[in-house]
């Protein structure tokens, strides 16, 4: 295809598409200070709260249970155990109410899923911890 | 009353502003002429045709080519006119941007609904489903239509199957959440009609009893 076309090119200027359009907007609200995990892994999150007026810091540790979505839509499911009764909090993990989020314990686990944690009480709802050896993360 | 601007729809996301998540379509506007002012000593009215969406020049008609060169716009796929009291600030060629609009403003986002075709009553007006077993026989069907003998007739209006979507919407006073005016962008809150790619037509709101 030679380019040589009379008086100005006959060809409309190049569109950018719009899935790159989207990825570029959601790039910006992606947040990069986020560790590796995997599910299974025991997390600790602090998130900012509102109260009347003021702002602070609460903590919630648990076990990663389940991840979804991607992009600004990613989430985690996060299950503890509190006074006897299990509590599952959902975390937008790119919304900026996260002030951090770190690893204190890797699990290892055989499902993307672990809801058969909600079936089990005591210490049967203990995941086996992974031992980080080189070449392995 | 200020003019409106052409665009097509991206697609949609979420996004975060003050702590929230906020779902919003990204409208793309980029490119946006005037392409003829219409003025009421000239053509009896006054308005701003505007156009959108650059294509090849064998896109167009000679007549249209012929219109957009005589103000010295590359051919544009789409033209649209925007009723204006003054059209004294435009002139023929000039750019538009999505710096027309802000942020936090509201906007009437105007489109073609995507076209669901001739579609049963359940689809078009939400209708009840009828049992599926017990050895029913009436499943989707739309039931009774109307009383009998009196008045012997259906009521005009009466919702009914037939065609869905595939027509002019307008979504009114949408949330601008963000003005990008380097890309072109507009990121309104909630969902517009159409596909993606489709032609949009954003308007800033029209208030009922606003003068």
């Amino acid at each position: 295809m030679s380019a040589a076309t009379k008086e100005g090119a006959n060809t409309a200027p190049v569109k950018k598409s719009g899935d790159v359009i989207l990825r570029e907007i959601e790039a910006e609200y992606l947040r990069t200070d986020l560790p590796s995990f995997r599910v299974g892994d025991t997390v600790r999150i602090s998130v900012r709260i509102q109260e009347g007026g003021k702002e602070r810091l609460q903590a919630y540790e648990g076990t990663i249970i389940g991840e979804r979505g991607s992009s600004t839509n990613r989430t985690i499911t996060v299950r503890k155990i509190f006074q006897g009764i299990g509590v599952e909090r959902v975390f937008m993990l790119h919304a900026p109410s996260i002030d951090s989020l770190t690893v204190t314990r890797r699990g290892m686990v055989r499902r993307a899923k672990l809801y058969y944690l909600r079936d089990r009480v005591g210490k049967r709802t203990r995941v086996k911890e992974r031992i980080m050896t080189s070449g392995r993360s | 009353m200020a003019i409106g601007i052409l665009g097509r729809k991206i697609g949609m996301t979420k996004i975060f502003s003050e702590g929230k998540a906020i779902p919003v379509t990204v409208i793309e506007c980029g490119g946006c002429k005037v392409t003829q002012v219409k003025t009421q000593e000239t053509d009896g009215y006054s308005a701003v045709q505007v156009g959108y969406g650059p294509v090849k020049e064998k896109a167009l008609t000679k007549p249209e080519f012929g219109h957009l060169k005589k103000v010295e716009v590359d051919p544009l796929r789409h033209l649209q006119e925007f009723r204006a009291n003054s059209v004294a600030e435009y002139t023929a060629g000039q750019d538009l941007s999505v710096s027309l609009f802000e942020a936090g403003q509201l906007v009437d986002v105007t489109g073609i609904s995507i076209g669901r075709g001739f579609s049963g009553s359940q689809k078009r007006h939400n209708f009840r489903r009828g049992p599926m077993a017990h050895g029913s026989k009436n499943h989707r069907a739309p039931g009774s239509i109307g009383a009998g003998t009196t008045p012997g007739r259906v009521y005009p209006g009466k919702k009914m199957p037939g065609q869905l979507g595939n027509k002019k919407i307008t979504v009114r006073k949408l949330h601008v959440v963000r003005v990008d005016a380097e890309r072109g962008l507009l990121l309104v809150k909630g969902a517009v009609p159409g596909h993606k790619e489709a032609l949009l037509r954003i308007v800033p709101a029209t208030i009922v009893g606003a003068k």
